[in-house]
């Protein structure tokens, strides 16, 4: 996984609330075994005006110049601005995938579903829930400003804006470590398999019809 | 517990003796415990000092689509599937419902299948395959098989494992990272979430079901609503459904943002699961059945948030716009966005109308459709058939109505509903009746809207594009659908 520390990153608005994951990665890419290459297809039924099918040269297809994603100002952002319960919706880690793949490291919104907030941390995205009214502020100002940059730091759990504004945010303990080191959870858990042998044997013992 | 000098690992096994613990925590166990809290602390395997802690998992269930990678994963970096009888697998997501015996016409779709069919033979993984009769939505076959049990701790990468939890188990949708954890480890790292309680009291009327209540909590509570929680569903309206109705209510939780939904186990719980093939018998069906019987809330167990409904005012629920939560009585009326205080609130309305090709204040029993779909894992148990069957019986669907399809949620529901005869009746009225799976809850395989198409369905997602892109969803309960596919409009099936 990529390390998460710091980050000096465009700002894209996507300014709708619960945008769901459905949205973000379309079912029809879901077929696909592999973890990778869903960047193309993000936003698909947003970022398009023709219908999106797996294997299509996506270079040749007609995008929507309406849709946030392609206007020119907001080409290579890395980081999401965007509204309440972003990521509801299905599990599909395909979301946070194709959100990775397409170039994002941070999404800043007031409230994330639960499913998809956790899902981010395994693929070195940071989600950052900030008030409503901060989130509006920003939205505000990256309209205003042509090339609207935020530095994002994970250690410090800030981010600034170019006027100097700082803005706070949360983010537990254990995620934070394990995103700035890129660690994987899987080879942490393993090292506490004495345990969790320990766990299996008495838990069956209480209930063998487990 | 901020207020200890270093945190300890606590263990407790349930009907056991506490091992080792943390005072402050000892405290709350020995005072009164909701289900979740007996749920997730029978299953805590250590935790950490930010409370993050490591969760056995009892149960897997395993479909095509969030677990190739998972897999794939594995074998990368070359670990073992932890406990691979914990795991049953099946394809719902992808499988066509029908033409079966030609198998799957989409390349894509079906390298997926096959990846799953080869990736649970190389790992000694139960799999039911596409033409087994026991195939089905993954979230039919767990309870069918008797693979859910009171207790459990029950995951899938699929957000609504919620459904499980109609059995006083403690079920959550994972992404495929999270598949590949368990896989690997037999556990998760997950925080306690907060407890809410959703209170539904009284006597439904006539023609309401399961499926109104849960669009009604989530009216009420909103898309983000439970968000944190864990919602345990209680109180006498509760306690009186059926398990197809419960399955359908928790099924929705996730609607409402809420990870887990979960019911108390009671004799409807235990009636249900006796003699099922996965189920305990003789000697360990009653050491089971009596831990199960101590699996609901204690009397005067906190919980951190409590809405209550009473039933009687439920009426059966219409969705308008593209999100769970825009939904009305079927005797109301589209809102009018301009009414809308919040501009957020007001702008995803009007977003919602110009998708869904509707204005504001139209009532709802005017809005034609052009399909209906009864199926998904919310609203495709037999119960469900034979309310549908209940309405559709000796009438025809309405011309206006392009297709009326019925998708059984499993092959032996499938097959229960044809010994009653419930397939000649959907045949009879016009509804096509087809194989199980997921179908057009998703619109993964053929079975999709056109652009502009309105339905009447029983399913979980009205967002845009989930039925097919341009399509237009309502969800409503089988009843409902059997009745707007005879009538060419949605109609009150409290008054038929």
């Amino acid at each position: 996984m990529q390390k998460f520390t710091v980050l000096d990153g465009l700002v894209m608005p996507l300014d709708r609330a619960n945008v769901d994951t459905d949205a973000i990665i379309p079912k029809q890419f879901l077929k696909s075994i592999k973890r990778s290459g869903f960047g193309p297809n993000a936003f698909d039924e947003w970022r398009y005006l023709d219908h999106g099918e797996p294997g299509m040269d996506n270079s040749k297809r007609i995008p929507n110049p309406d849709f946030v994603l392609n206007r020119s100002r907001y080409q290579g952002a890395q980081i999401l601005l965007t509204r309440e319960n972003f990521g509801c919706g299905s599990s599909r880690e395909h979301a946070p995938w194709a959100l990775e793949d397409y170039g994002f490291r941070a999404i800043i919104a007031p409230s994330f579903a639960d499913i998809f907030f956790n899902n981010c941390f395994k693929n070195g995205l940071l989600p950052i829930r900030l008030d409503a009214e901060k989130v509006d502020a920003l939205f505000k100002a990256v309209e205003a400003t042509p090339g609207y940059r935020l530095k994002i730091d994970l250690e410090q759990q800030s981010i600034t804006a170019p006027d100097g504004t700082v803005y706070k945010f949360e983010v537990e303990a254990f995620r934070k470590h394990c995103l700035m080191n890129g660690l994987d959870d899987i080879g942490l858990t393993l090292q506490h398999v004495g345990e969790i042998k320990d766990y299996e044997a008495k838990h069956r013992a209480a209930q063998p019809w487990l | 517990m901020c207020s200890l000098p270093h945190a300890k690992t606590y263990t407790l096994w349930h009907n056991r003796d506490l091992l080792k613990t943390e005072t402050v925590q000892a405290k709350q166990l020995m005072s009164a415990q909701t289900l979740y809290d007996k749920l997730w602390n029978s299953h805590v395997v250590r935790q950490e000092a930010d409370g993050t802690a490591l969760i056995y998992i009892d149960r897997h269930l395993v479909h095509e689509v969030t677990s190739p990678q998972a897999f794939e994963g594995l074998k990368l970096a070359g670990r073992k599937l932890w406990r691979s009888a914990s795991i049953l697998a099946v394809a719902d997501h992808n499988v066509p419902t029908k033409g079966r015996a030609q198998g799957i016409a989409d390349p894509i779709a079906r390298l997926q299948v096959e990846t799953l069919d080869s990736n649970c033979a190389e790992y000694g993984v139960n799999e039911f395959k596409m033409n087994d009769v026991r195939q089905g939505i993954v979230h039919v076959i767990g309870p069918e098989q008797g693979a859910t049990l009171p207790g459990m701790t029950v995951v899938c990468g699929d957000s609504h494992t919620s459904t499980h939890g109609a059995f006083a188990a403690l079920a959550f949708g994972i992404g495929t990272s999270e598949v590949e954890h368990v896989m690997a480890t037999q556990c998760l790292l997950m925080k306690k979430s907060k407890a809410m309680q959703v209170l539904v009291d009284g006597a439904l009327g006539k023609g309401v079901t399961a499926k109104d209540i849960a669009l009604a909590v989530i009216g009420k509570i909103g898309t983000a609503g439970g968000t944190g929680y864990a919602i345990e569903f209680a109180d006498s309206a509760i306690r009186a459904l059926s398990m197809e109705g419960r399955m359908t209510l928790c099924n929705m939780a996730i609607e409402a943002g809420a990870r887990a939904g979960m019911i108390a186990a009671d004799d409807t719980t235990i009636d249900y699961l006796k003699g099922r093939p996965f189920a305990p018998q003789g000697e360990l069906w009653d050491k089971a059945v009596a831990y199960w019987r101590t699996l609901h809330s204690d009397d005067g167990a906190q919980f951190d948030a409590t809405i209550k409904l009473d039933a009687a005012q439920i009426r059966p629920q219409v969705t308008w716009g593209t999100s769970p939560e825009m939904v009305v009585a079927v005797d109301g009326r589209v809102p009018d966005p301009a009414t809308m205080i919040d501009p957020v609130k007001r702008e995803g309305a009007e977003r919602a109308l110009h998708y869904m090709g509707l204005k504001a204040n139209t009532p709802i029993t005017e809005i034609k459709i052009d399909k209906v779909f009864i199926g998904s894992c919310t609203n495709a148990r037999i119960e469900d058939m034979r309310a549908a069957a209940a309405v559709a019986k000796g009438k025809h669907v309405a011309p206006n109505v392009k297709l009326a399809m019925v998708v059984p949620g499993s092959g032996l529901v499938k097959q229960q509903a044809e010994q009653e005869g419930l397939d000649k009746i959907f045949v009879a009225a016009g509804f096509e009746w087809r194989d199980p799976g997921c179908s057009m809850c998703l619109a993964m395989n053929d079975d999709r809207l056109a652009p502009g198409e309105r339905c009447a369905a029983t399913s979980n997602r009205n967002f845009e594009g989930r039925q097919g892109q341009g399509g237009r969803t309502h969800l409503v309960s089988p009843e409902m659908a059997a009745a707007a596919a005879i009538a060419g409009h949605f109609v009150d099936v409290s008054k038929i």
